[in-house]
């Protein structure tokens, strides 16, 4: 075994990529949830926004552009989820996973012309000063804007939910909507409100993918990532410091079990290919056995102001 | 007899004449189906068996009718996919991943008469046959570039599964890589997905990290060669589809699955009653394994030399597998001027001697 091969200025760097895409989707996902509303539809929202972003980015030859495409696409995706289950109190289960399905052959259908295209890449961002510093400087300061947005979007949303009072709102309708409701806050607004975000956080997280991680469109590309964005919720506890850790820790065995195979470990392959999962489940298990959930007391629950 | 029973005699009677006008319709139309493991925008292995897909149309027109269903996981349930295609009254179902081989086993045993055709196993049936390619032969054209191309003399392996096509590529790369430079070392990663376009082109960079400068792919999809160009200086092949939308570089050849011909053979037999499962597994020669055209950024005497490798593989001239070839722990297992049998090769589970690393069981 010759581990001597494996860089870790690259393999950081490599991990801040992996990661970034479950990122940007769990820290929306966990707005949402925190409002009280589970959207099981983080996959599909992923996907159209990989694919719109991909085709904007090619039509204008903009990655920016294409982000904000992404973002948008998937919101307004989103807010068909957000007018089924909150106006028409459809069952949010059933509708998120309906979401994910529409999602994945929506995307399938708008990206038939783009397969086997090539994106704009997104350039790397020159930091003066830092990114000069020798070994910190390739390792964390060399990389693509949105990996600095989705750190800095995790801090926003902490920043929010703990200090604003608009963040005590959403969580409070999260926590009892009867009890927010009776306070006077609009309950089905300000769902509808997280339920957008979630949608465009998503959304740049498939962007990420088909635009820099990946980059190219392929069908059905986003393979479950999606889901694992839900899984780091429930991981995280609910908690956006937490969900950073959750989405690095992810994305870190799983690229550094492919660089242990390239460098030649000696560990059994079967053990390092799980591992991501096994490390997922097995926090979830002593998060569930500590009895700690933290998961918002309203959630999945449909609310109506009559009742 | 009353009003009653004469109503039920009578909405019985036209239920069967309906039924026997469905069944005639069925009659002249033969159902072919098939189950893909990806989706067929994969850009490589569905999409060309979708191609098949299209050229039997193309055929037969009015004279078939297919069905396909795509990204059916492997394992149980393919096993619902496959049912589900067979009660829908399809005559011929084409299975097209290793991993649908027990499922279709089964399936076939309930559908005595629906034929199966199933790619890349090895389990037999009186309605179920197989069929492959012998994609070995272009890895050997694969290696052989390779070895001469590589300046680091470090060769990165995307392997899928440790199934025995996924080893036979390995070693055959191998081998000839070995043959062109004997300074090579090859790097594995194993997947353990078919289709995962994050985790190919994560492993191609992990790869690429370690010193890899050419990349070699048995799984479907083109993130790795994505990966390769965003890297520069690394060499691509595409995997059994051209992948030409990355040439000449990285993509500097390719290995083609070409099913069409097999497809429309297959069909016409089923046709004119004279299906019978069998064993197919055909390479170069006959034109199942393509070739992609060498580009530009391979020398020209590598590419003189990679094409006289092809003509006599083509022509039966030489094996990719000759001895004298050793196992990995360095027992004999080809002698001197020997060739590998099929069984062996159908069965492969080692290494050849120089490669690194365990097979995963």
């Amino acid at each position: 075994m010759d581990l001597s091969s494996i860089n870790p200025i690259l393999l950081i760097a490599s991990i801040m990529i992996s990661a970034t895409p479950i990122l940007l989707a769990a820290i929306g996902e966990m707005v949402v949830e925190k409002a009280g509303v589970l959207n099981l539809g983080v996959e599909g929202m992923m996907i159209t926004g990989a694919v719109v972003g991909f085709a904007t980015a090619v039509s204008t030859g903009s990655p920016t552009l294409g982000f904000a495409a992404a973002a948008l696409a998937s919101a307004v995706l989103s807010l068909s989820f957000g007018v089924l289950t909150q106006m028409l109190l459809s069952n949010q289960v059933a509708t998120g996973l309906g979401l994910t399905l529409v999602g994945l052959g929506l995307s399938a259908l708008i990206g038939k012309p783009y397969e086997g295209m090539k994106s704009p890449t997104m350039s790397k961002l020159d930091i003066p000063i830092l990114g000069d510093i020798p070994v910190l400087g390739p390792m964390l300061f060399s990389h693509d804007p949105m990996v600095y947005f989705s750190l800095f979007l995790v801090l926003a949303v902490w920043g929010f939910l703990k200090f604003t009072r608009a963040g005590l709102i959403l969580r409070a309708v999260g926590e009892s909507h009867d009890a927010a409701h009776a306070l006077g806050y609009k309950v089905i607004r300000i769902r509808m409100m997280a339920i957008f975000f979630g949608g465009a956080c998503a959304g740049l997280g498939g962007a990420y993918l088909s635009l820099v991680r990946v980059p190219q469109w392929t069908e059905g590309m986003t393979a479950g990532a999606g889901w694992i964005a839900l899984a780091i919720v429930v991981f995280a506890s609910w908690r956006a410091e937490r969900i950073l850790i959750g989405a690095y820790l992810f994305g870190g065995v799983t690229v550094l079990q492919l660089n242990l195979q390239a460098a030649g470990a000696r560990v059994p392959v079967e053990i390092l290919s799980m591992s991501p999962y096994l490390i997922t489940i097995l926090v979830l298990v002593i998060i569930s056995a500590r009895g700690a959930h933290g998961a918002p007391a309203s959630l999945g629950r449909p609310f109506h102001a009559s009742r | 007899m009353n009003r009653r029973t004469l109503l039920s005699t009578a909405a019985a009677l036209s239920l069967i004449s309906a039924t026997g006008a469905l069944a005639a319709s069925h009659g002249d139309k033969l159902k072919v189906g098939f189950i893909y493991v990806g989706p067929i925008g994969d850009g490589g292995w569905t999409f060309e068996h979708d191609k098949g897909r299209l050229a039997v149309e193309a055929e037969f027109g009015d004279k078939v009718e297919t069905v396909y269903q795509e990204s059916v996981p492997e394992g149980a349930d393919a096993e619902r996919a496959i049912t589900q295609m067979a009660l829908s009254g399809a005559n011929l179902i084409f299975t097209t991943s290793f991993g649908y081989m027990d499922p279709t086993i089964n399936v076939a045993a309930k559908f005595p008469d629906v034929k199966f055709e199933h790619a890349t196993g090895f389990k037999r049936a009186d309605n179920v046959g197989v069929y492959s390619a012998r994609f070995y032969e272009g890895r050997a054209i694969q290696g052989h570039i390779a070895g001469k191309m590589t300046k680091t003399n470090k060769i990165g392996y995307i392997a899928s599964f440790p199934i025995p096509e996924v080893i036979r590529g390995i070693n055959s790369a191998y081998i000839h890589a070995k043959k062109a430079n004997p300074a090579v070392e090859f790097s594995v990663i194993w997947a353990y997905t078919w289709f995962d376009p994050a985790k190919e082109s994560d492993a191609a960079r992990a790869l690429i990290e370690n010193g890899a400068d050419v990349i070699l792919q048995h799984t479907d999809s083109t993130a790795p060669q994505a990966a390769a160009q965003e890297a520069g200086n690394v060499i691509t092949f595409g995997q059994a589809s051209d992948m030409s939308e990355y040439a000449p570089m990285p993509r500097v050849s390719s290995i083609i699955d070409n099913w069409s011909p097999y497809y429309i053979a297959r069909v016409q037999a089923v046709m004119d009653g004279t299906w019978a499962s069998d064993d197919t597994w055909d390479g170069i020669g006959s034109g199942m394994v393509g070739i992609g055209e060498i580009s530009d950024a391979v020398p020209a005497d590598v590419k003189a030399e990679a094409l006289a490798l092809k003509d006599s593989i083509a022509s039966g001239d030489y094996h990719p597998f000759t001895g004298p070839l050793n196992k990995q722990d360095g027992s004999v297992w080809l002698a001197e001027g020997e060739t590998a049998p099929d069984g062996d090769l159908l069965g492969l589970n080692f290494y050849v001697e120089g490669l690194t690393g365990d097979i995963p069981n």
